[in-house]
């Protein structure tokens, strides 16, 4: 949107530790993130990334033994020193989430429309029916059929895109301008994906919404971000502008990713370019370059020290020590 | 096909599918219901007829609740079929000449939840040695095959044989239960969303093992899942199914070059583009898939397809010849069905 604006979300050197057994895993070491006002950023990844961590770190949802270190800064407010009550005033109000099992994000055992009142009288003082008349508005506005007489649904009423259609609308309720997204539409049909994805650009624009996605498939990822960041054991590995890093991915994982796929252009008995072993344990992570033992251009500098942020072009940046080799190598890999 | 025509316990020959399955029916609740009320039918399959023949990779697709996982089940005879009949090399499943065990032995199925489909007690090891031991081979030798077969899907017994289900990721719980599936060689292999819980970057992995696996054990796959591209890549030939039926079948590149059901071609264009610059405008289908309680009358597409008409909502179409081999339940396919569509054209 407005390329001058200031951020809205700010992370420097984001750290999450947990207590792991006698040890501390580190499923989060230093990510630095940064969303203008009204984009949108996916975090791509796989399961032990640490996606999903670094999100809920905006949101400090984390319990109490999680160590979180470095700074975050939403809307002007330093997340990690906030007091309970400023958090329970933030959360919802500045910032909110939905998540994968919106069965999980809704109380089973009331109405929606009187969990999405509760929450706009909880942050803006107003009347119940006040209240309700917002949850109405909302129900309309990401086109629940209806509106109504859905309101007095109980969850389990709805089927799963309608819920995650009302879930938007209670992560919705407060105007936040941040939406955190934890894979929303993974557990849904692709033809409901689809309609979930396009409701939430089309939110976005209109709320100006910042939103940070999260999610592990690569198309989703470019069907919703203005930006992608690829993360892979516990670091932003690559980022950059959407079109950037489809186009011209240049860590070795990302290149690796997207070769992976299968897709309509493979033709018969070819095999797939999968990439060898699986994501690194976290509790024991590979010295240097956390994708070294899975490289194919790993040197023994990999190993030596973690890869520095090397900027392939304006805005777009890769954690590679081979960078330069990988150039000359390079092979467009156009999407089909 | 040449490890398939050699096979010592092939029957019907290479004409005869491998499997044949007409009529299948399976509709549950009904009778019966909580509290003794009657309780709403959910017609999980509602009369299918498809085969697979040898050799080949029958994908399945349709969304959730279209029944695709409970024919895999009735296939598997893990639920009893309320109608239908399913040969298998031309004989009937639970005949004198095709008795359960026997069936079993050469039609094996691995599920989506790797972890919930392993004993959690016994070692990988045991796990891969338990179907041999009882079907008769002796202890030494089903210990043998399962290191054999663990080496085949790329985990070393050496390393692996003695650990325990939760000692290993994912990746390597969906090889041992590949390899468990594989340790009764069977001739069909049911691969239900097998892949669908890993990791993109594991997935091609197991993707590319079963490619190989199929050649050299000379297996036929059923395979079903959500993902179109992971089904193109695998099938030979597409089944899709809606709300109990089949939509469309046939040849894998003619259903995604020109689909002959407006629901497949639905399907097909609610996949992520993958282009920044040619980013998907509008969704395809509106709602969520409908229910299989209370299917609509006629086509049961017809509430959410562009080209309904009112022939379409009190007339069933049957699958008719959309191009070689290739069938499509859509009144626009048959020149006869009368729907205005096709006069119009």
């Amino acid at each position: 949107m407005n390329s001058t604006s200031a951020p809205i979300v700010e992370a420097r050197n984001l750290t999450v530790d947990f207590a792991a057994g006698r040890g501390m895993i580190r499923a989060v070491c230093g990510v630095d993130l940064s969303l203008k006002p009204g984009e949108t950023l996916a975090l791509l990844g796989e399961s032990g990334s640490g996606k999903s961590v670094t999100l809920r770190a905006l949101m400090r949802l984390h319990p109490k033994s999680a160590k979180i270190g470095g700074t975050i800064q939403v809307d002007g407010e330093d997340v990690l020193a906030l007091s309970p009550s400023a958090l329970r005033a933030y959360r919802g109000k500045t910032v909110s989430m939905i998540f994968q099992d919106p069965g999980l994000a809704f109380d089973p055992v009331y109405r929606i429309g009187d969990q999405i009142a509760e929450t706009v009288m909880r942050h803006e003082g107003v009347s119940r029916a006040e209240g309700r008349k917002r949850g109405l508005e909302l129900f309309e506005r990401v086109r629940i059929p209806s509106p109504e007489r859905r309101l007095d649904n109980f969850p389990h009423e709805m089927s799963g895109g309608m819920r995650q259609r009302a879930m938007i609308a209670l992560a919705l309720a407060c105007r936040p301008k941040v939406l955190l997204a934890d894979e929303p539409t993974t557990a849904l049909d692709a033809t409901v994906q689809i309609q979930v994805l396009l409701l939430l650009r089309e939110l976005q624009r209109e709320f100006g919404l910042a939103i940070v996605f999260v999610t592990h498939d690569i198309g989703v990822a470019v069907e919703i971000a203005d930006r992608i960041a690829v993360m892979y054991a516990g670091r932003i590995v690559e980022s950059g502008a959407c079109r950037d890093v489809i186009r011209n991915p240049s860590h070795p994982y990302t290149r690796g990713l997207l070769a992976s796929r299968a897709h309509g252009t493979l033709g018969k008995d070819e095999r797939l370019h999968a990439i060898p072993g699986s994501p690194p344990d976290l509790s024991a992570p590979p010295p240097g370059c956390a994708f070294g033992p899975r490289c194919d251009n790993f040197i023994e500098t990999c190993a030596a020290d973690v890869p520095p942020e090397v900027t392939v072009t304006t805005g777009h940046m890769a954690r590679c020590f081979r960078l330069g080799a990988l150039a000359e190598q390079a092979e467009p890999l156009a999407a089909e | 096909m040449s490890a398939v025509a050699n096979d010592p316990r092939d029957r019907g020959g290479a004409g005869t599918p491998l499997l044949d399955v007409r009529g299948l029916v399976k509709h549950f609740g009904g009778k019966g219901g909580l509290f003794g009320r009657t309780g709403s039918v959910v017609r999980a399959v509602d009369g299918i007829d498809f085969s697979v023949a040898k050799g080949e990779t029958l994908g399945i697709v349709g969304e959730s609740g279209c029944g695709k996982s409970t024919t895999a089940r009735l296939v598997m005879q893990i639920i009893k079929p309320d109608a239908g009949d399913i040969l298998f090399d031309g004989e009937a499943v639970g005949s004198a000449a095709l008795d359960l065990k026997a069936f079993r032995r050469q039609v094996q199925m691995v599920f989506q939840d790797s972890y919930a489909s392993l004993n959690p007690r016994l070692t990988v090891e045991d796990t891969v040695a338990f179907g041999p031991r009882i079907h008769g081979a002796s202890a030494a030798a089903s210990i043998a095959t399962a290191h054999d077969l663990l080496h085949r899907v790329g985990l070393e017994p050496r390393r692996f044989a003695g650990r325990y289900p939760h000692e290993i990721s994912g990746g390597q719980r969906q090889r041992v239960n590949i390899a468990r599936a594989l340790s009764l060689e069977p001739r069909l292999l049911i691969l239900d969303e097998a892949v669908s819980a890993l990791d993109k970057s594991v997935e091609a992995q197991v993707l590319n093992l079963l490619l190989d696996l199929k050649r050299d054990f000379g297996l036929t796959y059923m395979f079903i899942t959500h993902d179109l591209n992971v089904v193109r890549f695998m099938s030979d030939r597409i089944m899709v199914m809606y709300l109990g039926k089949v939509a469309e079948v046939g040849p894998s590149e003619p259903i995604f070059e020109k689909p002959g059901h407006p629901y497949t071609a639905a399907l097909l264009s609610s996949m992520p583009s993958m282009d920044p610059d040619n980013l998907t405008q509008e969704a395809p289908l509106t709602g969520d898939p409908p229910n299989p309680i209370n299917p609509p009358s006629g086509c049961r597409f017809h509430p959410r397809c562009k080209m309904a008409s009112t022939l379409c909502s009190h007339a069933e179409p049957e699958l008719a010849e959309a191009s070689p081999l290739h069938l499509a339940a859509c009144h626009l396919v048959d020149p006869q069905s009368g729907h205005p569509r096709l006069a119009a054209a």
